[in-house]
């Protein structure tokens, strides 16, 4: 099982060119998982110690607003990965997320790999690079959100 | 009778350019809460309208103005069809019009997309809120003739999932005619099902050969901007691309200047555009 995860989390473009150790580490810390279309995957607020990459599915990212209720801000699809929350304190979640199809994911023990990069620091800048660059990504895809742009007059 | 999707150039604009055309509105239907389209025939039942997918009419409600509109294809009983978000007051008064009701028509004007150059190639269409209207045309093209095309992708963004123009075209083209449609919207309620995010962010996902695409984008041009980055990240050259250019047009024929675009007129040289022909000048301010 473990020789399977660790092959595909090796082929993922996420962990492209980390070193063998790193991956063996990594895969130790993954499991298969999967989710029924309409199911909470974490909840705003939650202790934030796992993160996913999709194999297959989709994920929506929602936020409970009163008297409007749960808003999908994003939804992620098929090889993207879902929450950081668990690199940064307060290790909350500051979303929530909950599958909108049928999904499998890779989940990876978060705290695990948490105390593993203060150990190796060589393990936790490659993590955090590969984060920093989705981070980027998803922050740049909110600034065109923001935009509002199919409203009039853009 | 001239078939509605005759490939028509630029230059094919009507000898009296500047006289509009009684039409009458054979049906009109609200498609969003901004948005409605309407199917319209010529008011004396003598010709047929011939266009290149790609290309606009002006439209001109008596006593009222004239603004351009891009022609979104064939409608019903061989009427041109035109989808219309209200922004200003002839959209408005446009909207108030009943099926039956006349109004003018002078065109067709502008370039039109590469629907024929596109044969045999992949083809990869992104369209943003009311840029889908100008893209229905290709897509009723390529439909027609579905055997041509490789594999086809269409890539639409709204605001909301009531923003979603064409909904039941949609799934007709997914279901079909074997096109892989994808929709994503900025914002959705919880109960929304579907992809939520920039259609842009689709483009990484989408399958096609970039040494034999074309893509195609209309939107908003922030959005055709960073369509056009994710196309070149994943391989596909500047001269592939073609988009839709919007200014405030006037007389549609390159005599007012109005819609000037460096060296080009949007009216006259445009809208639809190849990159590589307008990649100096995109996204210039000022220009």
């Amino acid at each position: 099982m473990i020789e399977t995860l660790e092959r595909l989390i090796a082929e993922h473009p996420f962990f492209h060119e980390m070193t063998e150790p790193h991956l063996q580490f990594i895969a130790g810390c993954a499991k298969n998982v999967r989710f029924e279309e309409g199911e909470v995957i974490f909840r705003e607020g939650d202790e934030a110690n796992q993160f996913y990459f999709i194999r297959e599915g989709r994920i929506a990212v929602e936020l409970m607003i009163p008297s409007r209720g749960f808003t999908t801000v994003q939804t992620l699809g098929d090889g993207e990965m879902l929450g950081w929350s668990w690199l940064l304190p307060p290790y909350r979640w500051q979303f929530g997320a909950r599958a909108s199809k049928p999904t499998r994911a890779l989940a990876f023990d978060g705290k695990c790999l948490r105390n593993k990069c203060e150990e190796d620091h060589e393990l936790g800048y490659e993590i955090l690079k590969r984060f920093t660059h989705i981070i980027s990504e998803r922050l740049d895809a909110t600034r065109l959100q923001l935009l509002d742009l199919y409203g009039a007059n853009v | 009778m001239a078939p509605m999707f005759e490939q028509t150039s630029a230059a094919g604009t009507p000898a009296d350019s500047m006289l509009p055309v009684p039409y009458r509105i054979r049906r009109v239907w609200r498609e969003t809460a901004d948005t409605f389209t309407f199917d319209l025939n010529p008011a004396d039942g003598s010709r047929a309208f011939s266009f290149a997918p790609g290309q606009f009419n002006m439209l001109y409600v008596f006593g009222v103005g004239e603004v351009p509109i891009s022609i979104s294809g064939p409608g019903d009983s061989l009427s041109i069809r035109h989808t219309t978000r209200v922004v200003g007051g002839v959209s408005k008064s446009m909207r108030a019009l009943k099926s039956g009701d006349t109004i003018g028509v002078r065109g067709p004007f502008g370039s039109g997309w590469p629907v024929e150059k596109a044969a045999g190639c992949d083809v990869v269409i992104v369209a943003g809120g009311i840029g889908l209207a100008p893209l229905r045309s290709v897509l009723c093209a390529i439909t027609a003739h579905r055997d041509r095309y490789g594999r086809v992708t269409l890539l639409y963004g709204a605001r909301t999932p009531e923003d979603i123009l064409y909904e039941r075209e949609l799934k007709s083209w997914r279901d079909k005619f074997d096109l892989d449609c994808e929709v994503t919207v900025d914002r959705a309620p919880g109960g929304w099902r579907g992809i939520v995010g920039i259609v842009t962010k689709l483009i990484s996902r989408a399958t096609f050969d970039p040494a034999n695409a074309v893509a195609m984008i209309c939107g908003p041009e922030v959005m055709m901007r960073f369509a056009i980055m994710e196309l070149h990240r994943c391989g596909l050259a500047a001269d592939r691309i073609y988009l839709s250019m919007e200014r405030n047009m006037k007389c549609a024929v390159g005599f007012c200047g109005r819609c000037q675009y460096g060296p080009l007129f949007i009216c006259k040289d445009g809208p639809v555009f190849r990159f590589d022909r307008i990649a100096g000048i995109f996204g210039v301010a000022e220009i």
